[in-house]
């Protein structure tokens, strides 16, 4: 109940300021399609650099909170997906906003979203301090392994084939060793100025979420983005809290899917929403509403992608493995301002741990009270046009990469490795394992050269790094997501055949 | 088109991890290049997997880029290069960004040219962009930016 001493931390003026402005600006940049949540929490990083630790926490977590829900507003609205993760919330919302009952979608959307993510909070809370203790046990094999497992999880799990995920992850993680070494201070791979101090992590991710959107934006050439939003007529929220509570076989089957989601590293919330919608329709007695503007549908998926939220980021906090790949880029967050994540966080940094997870909590009441009441503002802000969107994208991009260190050569590397990631991607190359790369990296290398020196004092390389149990279950874990992907690759390939 | 492309594609890929790979191997002091050695003999590995495939025709090739993709990207690309690399240095951050804002809502804006309305509005957004931008990274958060021949 450590939690509890912190939560004072939270009422401060300035961090209540953050944590509405992240939440408000979350619906917004989460009610516009193009922006996903990794990339408005990219972008709003530069920003928390010059922000005690603890208050730059606060306002990535609003962020992550709000945007994954606001991007049901223009799902509904619109039938465009704020996000990937709000997919299944269009099948039923926008039946529901078109049949009139836009408001009552957009309440049951952000009751659902509440409920979810308090719950994916609690989980957050009660479950890291145990991993917490658990991972004072690893040494620097297994953080080495641990490492290498974020990287192939994420790789094999995020990309459409597990080779491109794995060389997108190997790219990152050579990324990462440019510059000095830490250990002889030698120069390594460096081929132009730019680099000479090494892949500054955060114009790297703006570079890898920001710039591929620009550019696609760019690629749709010049077009009316124009789509008719709904008018959203009144309902009693009131009406709405009982209906979701009347409804509860879906908001349990959403809630607990999307945490169980949310708990394995590289899943993340794309998918959150689609299976328990998916669950939801099949335990109900009622599948044939489904697709037709039903309520559970926009419960089951809405909770669902919410409460995928604080597990996810779980492993972050206690392993350094992010759940998904905004937490990835939290992760980035969390470096730059000099915290590591793992078994000592809630030991040497309670005062910024406690604090941000507090924050998630109030956060998600936040974003329930600001988004039934700006939903409509937020949709018509998400009609912007998308030449207004590129251009402003690229403008924040390139001011917000100049920020961090105020160096020309930071923007000329998120300027490289955004185009790089736009024409990689456009061949079925992933950004999510390259950032973990990138973001892993330096974690892997630093505990194989601190176990190399360790295994050269005792037992040698072999033994040290392959021996004993935890490594041997890393490893077994690193093997087995690879093999499940590559047999779930082909067998989709056979069944594509057939 | 694509499966042209993915070649390509897979063959700058393994020409970047082959230079990796010998960077690795041959550079001094070793013990600074283990890790990274290890990464690249990965990195090659899976890049020789990938070109294979990508030969063989037995990969997902992705949406690849049409001819209809490069045409209209090129423009905005063009002026996104001359920004980062060349006018946000020598003309200043805020007077290069207000300039390029505005050329990239002519370029991709699909408001009619011809009517005066549609330029009122574009330069009026492009006013409210930089002043959003000078507040909140020089009033703000304190960034000096290049300032170049203006601001």
């Amino acid at each position: 109940m450590e939690f509890i001493y912190y939560f004072g931390e939270v009422f401060t003026p300035i961090s209540m300021l953050l944590l509405i402005g992240g939440t408000i600006g979350g619906l917004i940049l989460g009610a516009t399609p193009g922006l996903s949540p990794t990339m408005a929490v990219a972008l709003l990083i530069p920003f928390t650099f010059h922000l005690q630790p603890v208050h730059g926490l606060i306002l990535l977590g609003a962020a992550y909170t709000s945007t994954v829900a606001g991007g049901a507003v223009s799902a509904i609205l619109l039938k465009i997906p704020g996000a990937p993760a709000n997919i299944a919330t269009t099948l039923d919302g926008h039946t529901m906003a078109k049949n009139g009952e836009g408001a009552r979608a957009l309440q049951l959307s952000f009751i659902s979203s509440l409920i979810g993510g308090v719950f994916g909070v609690f989980l957050l809370i009660f479950l890291t301090p145990v991993l917490a203790q658990w991972a004072l046990a690893f040494g620097p094999s297994h953080l080495f392994w641990l490492a290498v497992l974020g990287v192939t999880v994420i790789g094999s799990l995020e990309s459409s084939s597990v080779v491109k995920g794995l060389l997108s992850g190997c790219i990152g993680m050579w990324l990462a060793t440019i510059g000095f070494d830490d250990m002889l201070g030698v120069q390594r791979f460096v081929f132009h100025n730019s680099v000479a101090g090494g892949v500054n992590i955060i114009p790297a991710l703006i570079g890898l979420f920001a710039i591929p959107q620009v550019i696609s934006m760019f690629a749709k050439g010049r077009f009316d983005t124009s789509v008719e939003q709904i008018k959203v007529q009144k309902h009693s929220v009131g009406k709405a809290f009982r209906e979701v509570f009347g409804r509860f076989r879906a908001l349990s089957i959403g809630t607990i899917t999307g945490s169980i989601i949310g708990l394995i590293p590289g899943v993340g919330g794309q998918i959150a929403g689609l299976v328990a919608y998916d669950q939801s329709k099949k335990f109900s007695p009622e599948k044939a509403k489904f697709g037709t503007g039903h309520p559970e549908g926009v419960i089951a998926a809405e909770s669902a992608n919410n409460a995928m939220v604080g597990p996810s980021l779980v492993p972050l906090l206690t392993l350094s493995i992010p759940g998904s790949p905004t937490a990835a880029v939290l992760l980035g967050g969390l470096l730059i301002h000099g915290i590591f994540p793992g078994s000592d966080l809630f030991e040497n940094h309670p005062q910024v741990a406690w604090p941000f997870i507090n924050s998630m909590l109030i956060g998600q009441v936040l974003m329930c009270i600001f988004g039934i009441y700006i939903a409509s503002f937020a949709a018509r802000v998400a009609q912007v046009p998308q030449s207004v969107m590129a251009a402003t994208v690229l403008g924040l991009a390139v001011f917000g990469s100049y920020a961090v260190q105020q160096s020309m050569g930071d923007v000329y590397v998120m300027a490289a490795l955004g185009a790089g990631m736009y024409f990689l991607e456009r061949f079925g190359f992933s950004a999510a394992p390259l950032v973990l790369g990138l973001i892993l990296g330096p974690i892997a290398e630093g505990n194989f050269v601190e176990g190399s020196m360790i295994a050269n004092a005792t037992d040698g390389i072999f033994p040290y790094f392959f021996g004993g149990a935890l490594n041997l279950f890393l490893i077994a874990i690193v093997v087995l997501s690879i093999g499940y992907s590559l047999m779930s690759e082909l067998a989709t390939k056979r069944e594509a055949r057939s | 088109m694509n499966y042209a492309q993915h070649r390509i594609a897979s063959g700058v890929i393994l020409v970047v991890a082959a230079w990796v790979c010998w960077i690795s191997f041959t550079q001094q002091p070793a013990e600074a290049f283990l890790f990274p050695r290890i990464i690249s003999v990965a990195f090659l590995a899976l890049s020789v997997v990938t070109f294979i495939k990508a030969m063989l025709r037995q990969t997902k090739v992705g949406a690849g880029l049409s001819f209809e993709a490069m045409k209209n990207m090129l423009p905005g690309l063009a002026v996104a290069i001359i920004y980062i690399f060349w006018a946000a240095k020598t003309l200043g951050f805020y007077t290069s960004s207000t300039i390029v804002f505005f050329i990239l809502l002519s370029l991709y804006d699909p408001s009619p040219n011809n009517e005066l309305k549609t330029w009122i509005k574009r330069a009026v957004i492009t006013a409210g962009f930089t002043a959003i931008m000078y507040a909140l990274f020089a009033v703000l958060l304190n960034v000096f930016t290049p300032r170049g021949m203006f601001i």
